[in-house]
């Protein structure tokens, strides 16, 4: 069974199980590294923040990160990539976003995990509303930092500024 | 000629989901958001020039320049913020 490259959903995720998936019957595969992006709780307090609400655009987002993927396997030598994302209201603490990757060696495993999240960071459409104990919410701000991380790889992002 | 508009997040709070708008052909995405702009004054507000937004051209991000057409699905958002 061929799993998507991109799935975007509500529901949890099983890493151990997308692992698994990813190089199941894949004897070329010596190297599977993965990220899981999590919702934090707000200046160490789970009070602060009482949900995490995702947005996307649906088609777009899909688009954009298979878009992404095809990106990864040009540059790196890699066997096999696949991204999770959540969406809807998340608890502090709740998994987020899952990218996974498959590779003969390490180095390309890893390297083209942390492509693969720079790149979502700052060109897929999500975006974020924190909820508060009070009542209150607000939209996060994208970070510069992200678009500095995505630079790295020769990659403009205007995202943030 | 007709352009489905689309906002997301901040943007969709303040103006809608979506919108049809009538444009004259040969129009840029950049002239799009100058005539949405010239539409209401939650619209100027929503889309003001120095406010940072990103837009999207069916479904690909893009930027002013480019040149709409019939039926285009253009869409304008805040930065994004997944991850």
């Amino acid at each position: 069974m061929t799993l998507p490259r991109v799935s975007i959903q509500h529901d949890d995720f099983d890493v151990g199980r997308e692992l698994a998936a990813l190089r199941a019957d894949d004897g070329a595969v010596g190297a599977v590294a993965c990220f899981v992006g999590t919702v934090r709780e707000r200046s160490g307090a789970a009070a602060d923040t009482l949900l995490m609400e995702l947005e996307h655009y649906p088609g777009m987002t899909e688009r954009a990160i298979e878009a992404m993927i095809d990106a990864a396997h040009q540059r790196f030598d890699i066997r096999g990539a696949r991204v999770v994302h959540r969406i809807g209201a998340l608890a502090p603490l709740a998994q987020i976003v899952l990218v996974v990757v498959s590779s003969a060696h390490r180095g390309e495993a890893f390297a083209a995990c942390q492509f693969l999240m720079d790149y979502l960071k700052t060109q897929a459409p999500f975006w974020k509303k924190e909820h508060r104990p009070d009542g209150s919410a607000e939209w996060v701000d994208a970070r510069v930092a992200d678009d500095a991380a995505l630079a790295r790889w020769g990659l403009h992002s205007g995202n943030a500024a | 000629m007709k352009i489905s508009v689309r906002y997301f997040a901040a943007l969709r709070e303040a103006l809608g989901a979506e919108e049809s708008v009538q444009l004259v052909s040969g129009s840029t995405l950049g002239g799009l958001r100058d005539q949405l702009i010239a539409t209401s004054q939650r619209h100027a507000a929503a889309l003001r020039r120095g406010r940072l937004l990103r837009c999207a051209l069916n479904q690909v991000l893009s930027d002013e320049s480019a040149v709409l057409d019939d039926g285009a699905e253009v869409a304008f958002f805040p930065p994004v913020t997944g991850g």
